[in-house]
């Protein structure tokens, strides 16, 4: 280690940078915290706010895995952030590498109205959607509760935006090589930019996963539910039981984190350099 | 194996002509060496010749077959491209096998041309490597590797060599031309280097601002350049052009007016090959003698450059390794008539 990092290490401005750091940690990790430690109690100890609890017991999660409605909200939510999040990908990319890649008329106009809906807010799609919805028979069905999410616009953005340094010279040497341009887009193309693919498979799970406003309104049937607003129904059903909420809440993590461990190396991982000039 | 003819070809962008309706005819078995300065057209031509640009007018036939509206895939040509382009999420292997995508070979088949085209490059050991994993030369072998395995009735080259260093550019151009005479498939790469084109080219095109300006094999081009920018493009160093009046059957040029048999312009401007233009000893004569003042030597080894402030500018010759002249000394430079080549000032055309 040389001096110049040993100063620049102490400086005050970075050392308030990390106590902030620290701080803005502490604040996002304590209701986590809070909600393992709910998980873990007893319903007699739960206003006790102790962090550790005094009897720790796993019978909460017994009782919330033996329930057989978390678990059918659980694979309902699974099953539709796992489809949403596919398509995204697929759909997406497929959009924003033809808006990147090829030249046609009216392509910079297709490019606008996409980025135009952007700055809609989800709130005030909610009633169209509805209207849509009701019109076409999808109420209270999981296409319902999906189709809204099936593309979107940050997608289509994002991935034109990474399409559009992926060398053209990868493209022609496969059009040469004699790929189709299905192909070129398949095998080629989609595996440089495999950072925003995991990019944009991360974004899209979670938010489907933890989409509460449009799944509570398109459904009415509780086997339709998904995790989120199951565990609301929790709450509002006559007795409040919160560490059961809160084990809930705790299971419901464990896909969230499983999918950012599985895609963040490829999130780190630049691929599309290396097979270019050394 | 194909010869190529291009017809009355032309390129827009808009409203832009980039490609001024060239004519060209490449033999079988020829490699040819398009070279000018950037945006003369050259590689455009070649991306024509490829399919990967679109012709506005006029025709290119590979083989006898007019390819105008056929697909890059459906031309039997393969490419090099500049960076390359081999795909980095496959193997050395993969990236070789995937110049046979469309080849109706069974897999067996495959991976032995992979690995003969492999034994030809020295890529044998490398097969399983990643691209991330090799050196610039290497790489470019791959990309070669991946154009050869097809077996194409073309070779396009689109300046193939420029992103490596000088050393393993030479090495590189040494190999690509042995590999032309071994396969002795047509081959046409694009270069703004001289020492490219003359090394490499059975022939070579000299382009500029959309125009040929001049066809021929790489001495032909040396020794009867058609106008001033051939002459100064090819040959290094740069030859010598300085501007002179004639009249009269005679050149007035240097100490004393130069008898020229043919009829000349007015104005004129004579080029002279830094090689051909020596300082001379005390004393010594010769048709053409300019006198100036020694401003830098360049010592090469074999042979020393001056450069030289003298009439018509700076003007470059060569002297004895041995015992070059001292800066600011003054110096009399000297040429033969037969050394000298005469360029029309208006047009720039050779006389």
């Amino acid at each position: 280690m040389t001096g110049s990092s040993l100063t620049h290490r102490f400086a005050p401005g970075r050392v308030i940078a990390w106590l902030l750091l620290l701080a803005g940690g502490l604040l996002m990790l304590t209701p986590l915290l809070f909600m393992f430690s709910t998980s873990l109690k007893d319903s007699a100890d739960i206003y006790d706010l102790r962090l550790i609890p005094a009897a720790p017991t796993l019978d909460n999660y017994k009782t919330v895995l033996s329930d057989g409605r978390f678990l059918r909200w659980f694979w309902n939510s699974l099953a539709i952030a796992t489809i949403v999040t596919l398509s995204n990908v697929f759909f997406d990319s497929l959009v924003g590498y033809t808006l990147a890649k090829f030249q046609f008329r009216g392509r910079y106009l297709v490019f606008l109205a996409i980025l135009s809906t952007l700055m809609i807010p989800t709130e005030m799609l909610v009633i169209p959607w509805y209207v849509m919805a009701k019109n076409f028979g999808w109420l209270d069905s999981y296409w319902g509760i999906m189709f809204p999410g099936m593309m979107t616009a940050f997608g289509t953005f994002l991935m034109k935006q990474f399409f559009e340094t992926v060398p053209n010279d990868f493209l022609e040497a496969a059009r040469v090589d004699g790929l189709n341009e299905f192909a070129i887009f398949w095998r080629i193309a989609l595996p440089l930019v495999t950072p925003a693919l995991s990019a944009l498979a991360i974004f899209t799970f979670l938010s489907n996963w933890t989409a509460f406003i449009w799944p509570l309104i398109v459904t009415t049937s509780k086997e339709l539910y998904t995790l989120p607003v199951g565990l609301a129904s929790f709450a509002v059903e006559s007795q409040i039981q919160w560490e059961l909420i809160m084990t809930g809440a705790a299971l419901a993590t464990i896909p969230t984190l499983a999918v950012f461990l599985l895609l963040q190396r490829y999130i780190v991982r630049g691929v599309v350099l290396a097979g270019l000039k050394g | 194996m194909a010869g190529i003819a291009i017809e009355k070809l032309v390129k827009r962008y808009g409203a832009t002509q980039v490609v001024h309706g060239i004519d060209l005819d490449i033999k079988d078995g020829e490699f040819v060496v398009f070279v000018g300065p950037s945006g003369c057209g050259k590689s455009t031509t070649l991306r024509m010749i490829a399919g990967l640009e679109e012709i506005n007018d006029g025709t290119i036939a590979i083989g006898g077959r007019t390819v105008n509206r056929l697909e890059p895939k459906e031309r039997n040509i393969a490419m090099v491209f500049q960076n390359y382009a081999i795909y980095p999420h496959m193997s050395v292997a993969e990236n070789i096998a995937f110049g046979l995508y469309t080849s109706q070979l069974d897999k067996a088949a495959k991976r032995r041309r992979v690995e003969e085209v492999a034994e030809v490059l020295g890529l044998t050991k490398l097969l399983e490597r990643r691209p991330s994993a090799l050196s610039g030369g290497q790489r470019q072998r791959v990309a070669i590797g991946r154009a050869m395995v097809r077996d194409p009735a073309v070779f396009l080259f689109d300046e193939p060599l420029s992103n490596l260093d000088a050393q393993l550019r030479a090495q590189m151009r040494l190999e690509i031309k042995r590999l032309h005479q071994r396969l002795g498939t047509t081959i046409v790469f694009v270069t703004h280097d001289q020492v490219e084109a003359m090394t490499l080219a059975d022939r070579i095109v000299v382009m500029r601002d959309g125009h040929i300006l001049q066809v021929g094999a790489p001495m032909e081009l040396y020794e009867k350049p058609a106008d001033v920018f051939t002459a100064r493009f090819i040959g290094s160093p740069t030859m010598n052009i300085v501007p002179a009046k004639a009249g009269q059957g005679t050149l007035q040029l240097g100490e004393k007016p130069l008898a020229w048999p043919a009829a000349l312009p007015a104005d004129v401007l004579v080029g002279v090959r830094p090689q051909e233009l020596r300082v001379l000893e005390q004393g010594e004569a010769a048709d053409l003698i300019l006198a100036g003042t020694v401003a830098v030597v360049e010592p090469l080894g074999p042979e020393t450059f001056v450069h030289v402030e003298a009439e018509g500018g700076l003007l470059l010759a060569s002297a004895s390794a041995k015992n070059p002249p001292a800066v600011g000394s003054a110096v009399r430079l000297g040429a033969p008539t037969t050394a000298l080549r005469l360029f029309d000032a208006k047009s720039e055309r050779a006389l």
